[in-house]
């Protein structure tokens, strides 16, 4: 862990085959489409193992899209596409004999609205995933206990876990999304603005959350909110568009990032004087 | 701070609301309906108006000529708003009166053949023109559910998965799909007793409550697998998200969190398009006929059925055999309303509107 973490497009080159293999998410060169329009232009990022990575820029300049080409999920639109490549522990995701819904098993997704599976219990929520990509699994009992804890929830929930996932709060139900993220096991989550929908309090509970998740997981967050970047991320990438495609200004240590960038345009975003 | 605490020690509130319209004023706007509804009964009596329509459309009048009576007391606005809702009022009253008529009509003329054993049993022992306390129509009645049974069997699996290719997979046919399913919509329901009848009553050589069943699954179909499409349409597609990215496959994420979302919706669409096909009668004529005795056997020859049941009565053409057509009427339209009620209720409890509420 002794070369740069993380290495923007600017930054050293990656000589593929020479150096051991990267442990953790790395984009190499990566573009993204909607039909014509370029959304997203040459990101070169590296993710290191258990770290969380924060995605900040103003809105618009790619990086729900950036975060999606992670697990793609891209793909589920008709008109997207894509360029470069995006190796998870050296291997390319987007291989053709990978399967897309093994990625996503090994990567993780919370989204910006929490989504609980309205017809599910909230104990039934926490497996679905178990269920759904039909894992072997016998103890699921622990794996329910053990996943609403370590996303903060447990306490709340242990004396309902047969009510329904949508008679949660807000704050709860994207624990229990989160919860159920966990469940199957991922090596990295993905969260697209987890907390733009919901109060402060559980703001902070979700935080707490990503941090002890750090220890297990890597974590690559998108947020809108430079405060909680600054709280949470070990590192921080910033995205940046003048019109046209989304772009990687910079990409550093969280505490470079917020008080000594490279880049000006940095320095403006993160003191909030513009975006 | 001693301020906030004053107030809230001094709070004697009562529950009161500011906004509502008072006993007095809703009493006399009643008692203007009320007045309006009978001179307009008067007035068919008295000029060219005649039935119900006649009556509405003179409740209509009379509504508006006292809109524009009292129409100098009022701004402009007010009284544009004063007509309108006069005009809409008139209007909603004038849909109801059919709808009433019919009711009020079946009940009125269905009443008097009911005995409990109209319920039980069958006309093998008795003629259309007996009376009234033997006889029955328990056999049609045993008829039509057997034959709505059959109808429902095969048309909502087909109909959930034609709803599925449409909304889930949304595949390369899409279009096609749709076109064909609209179309069925418009398919005479005598055309789909003639298909019927040239396919399994011809191979089978004998009219039989299998074909009618069939019969009633082609009318059935394009309106189980159009509700299924509009509900597995509302279904957010952030749960399908969900669904993906914990790793799960398009088919299993429709089976297990599409569906069970939409399951209280999937039951209503399967009871509109029972409440659809209970009360056809053509194809039914031309592929389980009608008998009088129960047939438990939907391939064991005619079957009765209320609709056809209804008929025969009806072209029999005495007092009492007319008397019980409308009793098996009635029967027929409380089973329908029956099946509503059913829809209702589970449409009540679905997931999705639990949710929705949550979050008002």
């Amino acid at each position: 862990m002794t070369q740069t973490q993380i290495t923007t497009s600017q930054g050293t080159n990656q000589q593929s085959g020479e150096t051991s293999k990267f442990i953790g998410l790395e984009t190499q060169g990566v573009h993204a489409w909607f039909g014509k329009h370029h959304a997203l232009s040459n990101v070169s990022l590296r993710f290191p193992e258990r770290t969380v990575t924060g995605l900040i820029g103003p809105s618009g300049c790619g990086k729900s899209t950036f975060i999606r080409l992670l697990n793609r999920m891209h793909e589920f639109i008709p008109s997207a596409a894509m360029a470069g490549s995006v190796l998870l522990n050296g291997s390319d995701i987007y291989a053709p004999e990978e399967d897309p819904a093994m990625i996503r098993l090994k990567v993780g997704m919370v989204f910006q609205k929490p989504n609980p599976f309205p017809a599910m219990t909230i104990r039934e929520n926490v497996l679905a995933g178990i269920r759904l990509a039909h894992l072997k699994r016998s103890n699921h009992d622990e794996i329910v206990e053990q996943c609403l804890t370590r996303a903060g929830l447990w306490k709340e929930v242990k004396d309902r876990l047969q009510a329904s996932g949508g008679s949660l709060s807000g704050g709860q139900q994207q624990r229990l999304c989160i919860a159920r993220s966990l469940a199957v096991e991922p090596q990295v989550l993905l969260m697209d603005e987890p907390c733009s929908a919901l109060d402060p309090g559980s703001t902070l509970r979700i935080e707490e959350t990503i941090k002890e998740l750090a220890e297990k997981i890597t974590v690559i967050i998108v947020t809108h909110n430079m405060q909680q970047a600054s709280r949470v991320s070990d590192y921080c990438a910033f995205f940046l568009t003048d019109g046209g495609p989304g772009y990687l200004v910079e990409a550093d240590a969280t505490r470079k990032m917020f008080t000594n960038p490279t880049d000006s345009r940095t320095a403006d975003y993160v003191q909030g004087k513009f975006g | 701070m001693s301020t906030v605490a004053s107030s809230s020690q001094l709070t004697t509130a009562e529950p009161r609301r500011p906004w509502a319209v008072s006993r007095s004023t809703r009493l006399l706007g009643f008692g203007r309906i009320l007045a309006f509804a009978i001179a307009a009964f008067f007035a068919t009596i008295f000029t060219p108006l005649a039935n119900v329509d006649g009556w509405a459309v003179a409740f209509l009048l009379i509504n508006l000529a006292w809109v524009i009576g009292i129409a100098s007391k009022l701004g402009a606005k007010e009284r544009r708003d004063a007509v309108l809702r006069v005009v809409i009022t008139s209007l909603a009253v004038l849909a109801f009166v059919p709808w009433l008529s019919i009711l009020v009509t079946v009940i009125l003329k269905g009443y008097r053949a009911i005995y409990p054993g109209y319920f039980v049993s069958d006309m093998r022992t008795s003629t259309p023109d007996d009376e009234l306390n033997i006889g029955g129509a328990g056999h049609a009645i045993v008829g039509s559910l057997i034959m709505v049974a059959i109808a429902t069997v095969v048309t909502l699996p087909l109909g959930i998965l034609t709803g599925i290719y449409l909304t889930e997979v949304r595949g390369r046919l899409t279009f096609l799909v749709r076109f064909i399913v609209q179309s069925m919509a418009g398919v005479p329901s005598v055309v789909a007793g003639l298909f019927l009848f040239a396919t399994v009553v011809k191979s089978m050589g004998q009219y039989s409550g299998l074909a009618g069943g069939l019969a009633l699954a082609v009318l059935m179909l394009p309106t189980v697998s159009r509700t299924a499409e509009e509900v597995l349409k509302l279904v957010p597609d952030d749960i399908r998200s969900a669904g993906y990215a914990l790793g799960a496959r398009q088919w299993r994420t429709a089976l297990l969190v599409v569906l069970p979302t939409v399951r209280a919706g999937l039951s209503t669409a399967a009871i509109l398009g029972v409440a659809r096909v209970i009360g056809e009668t053509a194809p039914l004529l031309l592929t389980s006929l009608n008998t009088n005795g129960f047939v438990w056997n939907p391939i064991g020859g005619t079957v009765a059925s209320l609709p056809t049941y209804i008929f025969a009565m009806f072209m029999y053409g005495t007092d009492y055999s007319n008397a019980r057509a409308w009793t098996g009427s009635l029967v027929l339209l409380a089973l329908v309303f029956f099946f509503f009620i059913i829809a209702r209720r589970l449409g009540n409890k679905s997931a999705l509107k639990a949710n929705a509420n949550r979050r008002k």
